[in-house]
């Protein structure tokens, strides 16, 4: 999937994560965290396999996590790929 | 004659300030409190350096003592409990020597024992005579109890009063007697009254707070101390005040008089003992503006000093913890020998303290840490906490929104508890749960210099805390 | 059993976390209402992963899909079905049609996903005044159907009366649905009460509607479901009164009797219908019977 657009996806809000996604080259990713020490390379190996899984091999990737669960930061990265890709449909 | 000194410049002076001296201050003015950071302005424009600080808690409103320190004028810190700038500062490692940690109990306890020597306590006094009779039940600045700085007026070499409401010789309501006191000094203002106290401490609306407060209050009504003559404590967090206002409808409904609600002390301890729930409060520290309307007002309602509230043997004959049936606690961390952090957070800072925690859970028959099971990511039940706070030999309960756990130890309550309908767990199991909804997190790294030394009850260092990685 | 149907916003991880420790029968997660238009797709998507990763025990699991005349409920049933969700919930339905609509669609998914056809089942939210004048048609108009559920909020607008606290405006719809339903022999679950700081309020309008002969209510507020789990479970009195029922007939059967009485009043097939229907609901509250 082409990532070619820029787009976001989650809020601040606590347990979430607000996903950024732009274009890119090559896959970057940019963490916050407040449990980076705890769970930052479980953060960034889900992010890895979520890219991986949906095909991108390009992507400037932005993470501003709340503490979200695995689930949530998947949830969050397929809806924010799917956004910036070009079978983005807002609906 | 009087003791009026014009300024706390002055008063410090003539207590005989001098380099390396200890200051103590006590925290019922809490976040709202002037006194600490004018006092320490005063010593800063005297001159001197290397003070320590003694003060029973420091809140964010204390920010300016991190500049006090990097010049120099302030290089070691005492205390029960620190939040905000400071504590960041100190896990940074801004203070060279550890900050040393006490508990409630402890630090009167190391106070009168010589153990901790005070060269001058500065006592905020929301009222106060001209020759020192302190109160602070009244004047704009009221805060209730004085409860902390009793052992401090005792025990220091010199005392000064700081207050900004000078009232008519003698005053006769005072907590703090004359003989103590060697100098008085009139401020405008000693501190902030909406940082003081609270207008009204509210109930949760969170619903996973306001169940674990309904198992809390299952498991005290299953429990066998549940029954005339129990005694009871619980902090101000949202889930302890829904906790003690369940607890008041079931003690009504059932008849239950308790003999006294302890610790610091809400409008819902005020409102269970007015309900007949309790015969009497004591109280080291109000909480709330109810709370301080009932002291002054309500004779069942008794300030007791710190000593008297939470102190170890043998530093006192007995205190009150020593026959607590029931305390609600907090953790920010546990372990599955139940052991409890309330010193530091997810992330290593300092934003905490033991407060009376230890204390009462040493003391009570029934000592409950209310705790959700993760906190966003963070699960509460670690492989090892990152400071040990209180004991885990002291905790005989936790209550999650996933389940109860009874401390193996306490054989008795399991016996006890096991025949009601509360979902009974063990706390590997709990661990278990939280670990499969939010994985297990890595140890927290920390960088080689310690920044603060737990000091137990006892006198025994129990665990020491790291500048942060 | 449906004492109490918590509404869950679908997009609220916070929230939705919260889901396996509420004490409410059901959970319905909302698409609709609670999820703003520019969100539907990020809903969705979370929603589906939640069902799939968060462990809900025997909580019955509701997805309240965006209404069918919308573009999104496809694309919501798309997502979230593969975590085998037990009810689906279309709001705003006027008839039958809109259910046969809905069930070809279910077909379809369980029959693509190897879904057990007819598993899925509907929860029609009645919250049009034409709903409800078709309350029994669309009761009927699948075997899916297994509950009908008022919505107030919505009703009263289309009635054009105001909402009220005692809430009068919703007596015929309230009646119409309790009768419509247990003609078909479904349950029917009421509309929430809307303030949540009035737990007296709760109460009676908790109670009123279980004089009426509503299976349950719905709930927006967690702090309203141990009042509406009471009110909507066997009273002590009323297991008591079950039970005496049974053993007068065991009693009956014993000694061969063609009719028996209990306080003096005749115990006939819908009384014992009626106690059977409170000792199966406390069997299934784990009463000690």
């Amino acid at each position: 999937m082409y990532i070619i657009r820029q787009a976001m996806a989650g809020t601040l809000e606590s347990s979430d994560v607000l996903v950024e996604i732009s274009p890119a080259d090559r896959i970057s990713i940019d963490l916050e965290s407040p449990v980076k020490a705890q769970f930052g390379d479980s953060i960034l190996a889900t992010t890895q396999e979520v890219l991986k899984a949906q095909g991108v091999e390009g992507a400037q990737v932005r993470l501003q996590d709340q503490g979200a669960l695995d689930c949530t930061l998947r949830a969050r990265l397929e809806a924010c790929i799917a956004r910036a890709s070009e079978e983005a449909d807002h609906a | 004659m009087d003791k009026l000194v014009n300024s706390l410049k002055e008063a410090l002076k003539a207590a005989g300030l001098k380099d390396g001296a200890t200051l103590s201050f006590h925290h019922h003015m809490r976040n709202g409190d002037y006194v600490l950071n004018m006092a320490l302005a005063a010593a800063a424009d005297l001159g001197v350096k290397d003070l320590t600080i003694n003060a029973s808690a420091i809140f964010p409103v204390h920010a300016p003592l991190i500049d006090l320190i990097k010049q120099g004028v302030v290089t070691g810190l005492e205390c029960n409990y620190m939040s905000g700038p400071v504590g960041e500062a100190i896990s940074q490692g801004l203070l060279d020597k550890p900050v040393i940690f006490r508990t409630h109990g402890g630090r009167p306890a190391d106070i009168a024992s010589g153990q901790s020597p005070i060269d001058i306590a500065v006592i905020a006094a929301p009222a106060a005579d001209k020759m020192g009779n302190i109160s602070g039940k009244f004047g704009p600045s009221q805060c209730g109890s004085l409860g902390y700085a009793f052992a401090d007026a005792e025990f220091a070499d010199k005392v000064i009063a700081v207050t900004d409401h000078l009232m008519p010789y003698p005053l006769v309501e005072y907590s703090i007697p004359e003989t103590q006191v060697d100098y008085v000094v009139q401020v405008e203002k000693i501190g902030d009254p909406k940082g003081i106290v609270s207008g009204t401490t509210k109930i949760t609306r969170d619903p996973i707070g306001l169940l674990m407060a309904q198992y809390a209050t299952q498991v005290i009504e299953a429990s066998p101390y549940y029954k005339d003559g129990m005694s009871f404590q619980t902090g101000a967090g949202g889930a302890s005040l829904a906790t003690a206002a369940f607890l008041k409808d079931r003690m009504l409904a059932r008849g239950i008089k308790g003999s006294y609600g302890m610790g610091g002390i809400t409008s819902y301890l005020v409102d269970m003992l007015e309900a007949g729930c309790f015969e009497s409060l004591v109280d080291v520290q109000c909480f709330d503006l109810g709370a301080v309307e009932s002291i002054r007002t309500n004779p069942k309602h008794r300030e007791v000093s710190a000593l008297h509230y939470a102190a170890p043997r043998p530093a006192v004959a007995s205190s009150l913890v020593d026959n607590l049936d029931f305390v609600i606690l907090g953790a920010t961390e546990m372990d599955k020998n139940f052991n409890v952090n309330v010193h530091t957070n997810s992330q290593g800072i300092i934003m905490g303290g033991s407060g009376g925690h230890s204390d009462t859970a040493a003391g009570a028959k029934l000592a409950m840490i209310i705790a959700p099971l993760t906190r966003a990511r963070m699960p509460l039940i670690l492989d090892q906490v990152t400071c040990l706070s209180t004991p885990g030999e002291t905790i005989d309960i936790l209550v999650t929104q996933y389940g109860i756990a009874i401390n193996p130890l306490r054989e008795d309550l399991i016996q006890a508890l096991s025949a009601s309908k509360l979902p009974l767990r063990s706390i590997e199991d709990l661990q278990k749960t939280a670990e499969d909804l939010v994985g297990k997190p890595k140890p927290l790294p920390h960088g080689d210099k310690v920044v603060g030394k737990v000091r137990y009850r006892s006198g025994e260092i129990i665990s020491e805390i790291y500048q942060l990685n | 059993m449906r004492r109490s149907m918590m509404f869950l916003p679908g997009n609220s991880p916070r929230m939705l976390m919260n889901g396996p420790v509420l004490p409410a029968d059901s959970l319905i997660f909302d698409l609709e209402d609670a999820v703003a238009p520019d969100q539907k797709d990020a809903a969705r998507v979370m929603l589906a992963h939640a069902l799939t990763s968060l462990d809900f025990g025997q909580k019955e699991i509701v997805v309240r899909i965006n209404d069918l005349a919308s573009p999104y409920w496809q694309a919501d049933l798309d997502k979230v079905m593969p975590a085998r969700p037990n009810l689906i919930m279309p709001p705003k339905v006027a008839r039958a049609e809109d259910i046969e609509k809905l069930a070809a669609y279910l077909d379809q998914k369980e029959a693509d996903l190897g879904i057990t056809a007819g598993k899925t089942g509907i929860l029609p939210l009645l919250e049009l005044a034409l709903g409800v004048e078709n309350a029994f048609a669309i009761a009927q108009a699948s075997p899916r159907v297994v509950a009908l559920f008022l919505g107030g909020e919505d009703l009263s607008a289309n009635l054009r009366s105001p909402r009220t606290k005692d809430g009068w405006e919703l007596f015929y719809a309230r009646t119409r649905l309790v009768n419509a339903a247990r003609a078909a022999e479904i349950d029917v679950i009421d509309t929430p009460f809307t303030d949540t700081d009035d737990l007296e309020g709760l109460r009676q309008d908790a109670e009123f509607a279980k004089s009426l002969g509503f299976s349950g209510k719905s709930v927006i507020s967690p702090r309203h479901l141990d009042i509406v789990n009471e009110v909507f479970s066997p009273s002590q009195a009323e297991i008591i009164w079950a039970q005496e029922v049974m053993a007068v007939i065991e009693e009956g059967k014993r000694l061969g009797k063609g009719a028996v009485s209990l306080h003096g009043k005749m115990v006939d097939k819908p009384i014992v219908m009626r106690a059977e229907q409170i000792l199966e609901n406390a069997k299934a509250m784990d009463y000690p019977l």
